[in-house]
């Protein structure tokens, strides 16, 4: 059987980022802590711009831990929304641009996550990667780390459980 | 004796993202501290219901636990979060103040043991619990 033609990649490129545009614009508290999101096909980076008013202390100077732990929780939760909503942006089923806030997909909820401090985190921008461990109906279990200058040295890990949004069964 | 109101907002005030989400140090003890929050629209984690995100839970329960280490009465000159679980137990309510409170329960000469509850306005029903251990640094 002859597969179907490829569509061009800027409909495909436009369609995903509409879909990540539409998970994390919105969000106050993502644009409050400067947390941007860049992607490759399906993979996702975080990117924690740096500013002064996420400083915890200033002495060393070095950037708060409940910053970490936020842009921690933050990139777990838009990399499992991401992963859950990927077949329906690739499929067309999931189209941001004929939606209004209201028909926006629910987001995973935090049960819980523990987040580790491996070093302080340096006055200077931050990036974070998150894998889904695994991804049930209603649970999810995630592994996340962060990292400045150096890929090999994270400055924190976490892992965290997510409550699954139900999807609509009519 | 330092007046501890003035040490309690002068601690917050010398915290950039402390002041930043608006926190307030309400209460110091021996080894415990209380930090309170108000709502604000920035810190909307669900713009569909206007939820606090829980990632300002998570600041405020690492301050307060931090606050509640320095606290103690053996005196630590500094303290940074070793590791910081925390569980949520439900939405805070839009609109409503958020309270945290925290317990230095155990410390030895390097590590200080630590848990916090958060509530809103019905203070029966935590919002969030955390546990966590901290450095302890020697003068």
């Amino acid at each position: 059987m002859a597969r179907s033609r490829p569509e061009p990649i800027q409909v495909v490129k436009q369609r995903r980022d509409a879909g990540l545009k539409a998970l994390v614009d919105g969000v106050p508290y993502i644009r409050f802590l400067g947390i941007e999101f860049e992607r490759r096909g399906d993979e996702l980076t975080a990117l924690l711009n740096y500013d002064d008013k996420l400083i915890g202390n200033p002495f060393l100077p070095a950037i708060h831990g409940g910053v970490t732990a936020a842009f921690l929780e933050t990139t777990m939760i838009i990399s499992l929304s991401w992963a859950y909503l990927w077949p329906d942006i690739e499929s067309g089923a999931f189209n941001p641009d004929n939606m209004t806030a209201e028909d926006l997909p629910r987001m995973p909820k935090t049960i819980n996550f523990t987040v580790d401090y491996l070093r302080s985190g340096l006055p200077r921008d931050a990036y974070a990667r998150a894998v889904v461990s695994r991804s049930g109906r209603r649970y999810a279990s995630m592994r996340v780390e962060a990292w400045q200058d150096n890929r090999d040295k994270p400055f924190a890990q976490a892992a965290g459980h997510f409550l699954m949004p139900q999807r609509d069964t009519g | 004796m330092v007046d501890k109101a003035i040490l309690a907002r002068q601690f917050i005030e010398a915290i950039p993202h402390a002041k930043a989400l608006g926190m307030r140090l309400t209460e110091i003890g021996q080894g415990n501290a209380k930090i309170e929050m108000d709502y604000d629209e920035k810190l909307i984690g669900d713009p569909k219901t206007g939820v606090v995100h829980g990632g300002a839970v998570s600041a405020m329960m690492d301050t307060c636990c931090g606050a509640a280490v320095m606290s103690h009465p053996s005196a630590p000159a500094g303290t940074a979060t070793i590791d910081l679980r925390i569980d949520y137990m439900r939405a805070a309510m839009p609109g409503q103040k958020i309270r945290t409170s925290a317990i230095c329960y155990h410390i030895t000469r390097s590590v200080a043991f630590v848990r916090a509850t958060a509530t809103d306005d019905d203070e029966d029903r935590p919002v969030a619990t955390a546990s966590g251990s901290f450095t302890v640094e020697r003068r």
